[in-house]
């Protein structure tokens, strides 16, 4: 199978369905969609509680729900939709010329765009990237599968649990294994503090009494068929086990919530530059990639902690790819640096034009109360009640306060008052 | 939540949610009502406290489908339910056999429990053809 088309959409989740809508309507006619599953909003289906939507649509929604809405708006546009295509590959040939290739219900694809939005969202770890050895049985799930197998499918994976990590997808799973019969018997987190929201620690562990393990670490999972049991250590200050604290709890299910990682190598693949802090792509305030006309949003741009700012990112990349299209170009700058300063542990976008407002997405790297987010040449500063790293901070700072970086860069700090 | 008590009033320790700040309150509560509140940082945590003495829940969960291109749909409570009513909601709700097509904002359970809360689809099932994956 072979297409031409002015825009080329990679991914069919919330941040790549946004993009398809907003690009379409704003004048770029030809579009494709380029979707893995059959299923359109990514991993918003499965995500069944509450929570989302609250700035994007002005209500809380189910994930389900969010991604229907999106689903709807795309039905009043004329993009094409490839279901069931995954996109293997991606050459930019030149400025105005891009070949995505891959396969689709088993066929190769190749096709032509003048621009690209990638919006392949992100993957979960394994145990193997957090240290976790030992046998290899069967009822070892991450977050994701498991979620899948529930509220997809109404499978329960296992009847006696424990969750590796605390974020806040860990809590919900622990709520809805709960809610479903399963006696959870541990939350296991290896850091100080729980990786979640106060609000999902409240309402997913405490209100169903479900034990949380902070300072320990899952460090063996044993069974030979199928899972029987983990073994648990306390860890040090560096987060380095402390000899002869080691337990272990019976359980035939081990559900892995321990962080998500942008899928960012076809990027990479393609000659894009990667920052180490997000895992996703370098931009600059059009959220363009070091590819020019490549663009990207969501959560292989950054992980977002809200669905809203997948979106958010999703219309931002198609306004600047419908500029791009439409004008031929992208306005000429010279680029600033964006520098994670104290206790930031990363910024998006890492570049910056001066020429237009640009949304600022961080995440810090240590819990701080009453702060002041600094950025620095320019003089803004904002109060903040406190910080903590699973809750991203979100500035808007206008053209105006931009332009008046003189040097190199613009460096962001986070300073206790 | 800890609850302990004292002279007809009851000491109650909770995390506020308000905000990302979580002030751990201390409530001393009589018959419904806060007499005194310790711990938290901002006025919002009074209304938070009054609120969880009879603290309410908006119960979500999957129904199981019959005849549709998804064994289950996803669904929530209309309102939030009392937190005390959740076991016995999702033991009723377990019963459940929702006939498809489904779709979201579908009453799919009236007056759950006699609270005058109904349970609504939040994901549309198409009536047989099973998906790929």
């Amino acid at each position: 199978m072979k297409r031409k088309c002015d825009l080329a959409v990679i991914g069919g989740g919330p941040s790549g369905l946004a993009a398809a809508i907003k690009s379409w309507n704003l004048g770029v006619k030809a579009v494709v969609l380029i979707h893995e599953n059959d299923i359109l909003g990514g991993v918003l289906p499965q995500c069944i509680h509450t929570g989302f939507g609250l700035h994007y649509f002005g209500e809380d929604l189910t994930g389900p729900e969010f991604a229907a809405k999106l689903v709807e708006q795309l039905k009043n546009t004329e993009v094409e939709v490839l279901n069931g295509a995954y996109a293997s590959q991606l050459q930019v040939e030149s400025r105005n010329l891009k070949r995505i290739y891959g396969y689709r219900f088993g066929e190769a694809f190749e096709i032509e765009s003048k621009a690209v939005i990638y919006a392949a969202g992100c993957r979960e770890r394994s145990r193997f990237e957090v240290g976790i050895l030992g046998d290899r049985p069967a009822g070892v799930y991450t977050a994701g599968e498991a979620q899948t197998l529930m509220d997809i499918y109404g499978i329960l994976p296992g009847s006696e649990i424990v969750i590796v990590g605390s974020g806040d997808v860990g809590l919900i799973m622990a709520r809805r294994f709960a809610l479903e019969g399963a006696k959870v018997k541990a939350v296991v987190e290896i850091m100080p503090y729980p990786g979640g929201l106060t609000r999902n620690v409240v309402q997913c562990l405490e209100d169903f009494n479900i034990p949380l393990y902070l300072r320990h670490s899952v460090v063996e999972i044993k069974g030979l068929r199928r899972v029987e049991s983990v073994k648990l250590v306390r860890v040090d200050e560096n987060l380095n086990p402390i000899p002869n604290t080691d337990f272990e709890i019976k359980c035939d299910a081990v559900i892995l919530a321990v962080g998500l990682k942008p899928k960012s190598e076809l990027l990479a693949k393609a000659g894009a530059l990667i920052d180490d802090a997000t895992g996703g792509p370098i931009v600059n305030d059009w959220l363009e990639t070091t590819l020019p006309g490549v663009f990207a949003a969501g959560n292989v741009l950054v992980v977002n902690d809200l669905v809203d700012y997948a979106a958010e990112q999703g219309e931002r990349a198609a306004e600047s790819a419908a500029k791009f299209i439409l004008e031929g170009k992208l306005p000429l700058a010279k680029l600033k640096s964006v520098v994670p300063g104290r206790n930031v542990r990363l910024i998006v976008p890492q570049l910056v034009s001066c020429l237009q407002d640009v949304v600022f997405y961080g995440r810090v790297r240590k819990p701080e109360e009453n702060v002041l987010v600094r950025f620095e040449e320019i003089n803004r500063f904002f109060k903040l009640p406190a910080v903590r790293p699973p809750e991203m901070f979100r500035f808007k700072i206008p053209a105006k306060d931009l332009s008046r970086i003189h040097g190199e860069k613009l460096t962001i700090n986070i300073m206790e008052v | 939540m800890e609850v302990s008590e004292k002279s007809g009033a009851r000491t109650l320790k909770l995390t506020c949610i308000v905000c990302p700040l979580g002030c751990k309150l201390k409530l001393l509560v009589k018959d419904s009502k806060v007499l005194s509140i310790e711990g938290n940082r901002c006025p919002r945590g009074i209304l938070f406290a009054q609120s969880e003495i009879n603290p309410r829940r908006t119960l979500i969960t999957v129904l199981k489908v019959d005849g549709g291109n998804l064994p289950v749909v996803s669904a929530k409570t209309s309102k939030p339910i009392p937190k005390d009513l959740i076991s016995e909601a999702m033991k009723t709700l377990s019963k459940v056999i929702v006939k498809a097509p489904i779709k979201i904002g579908d009453v799919i359970v009236k007056n759950l429990l006699g609270l005058k809360v109904d349970v609504i689809a939040t994901r549309n099932v198409e009536k047989q053809a099973k998906l790929r994956n």
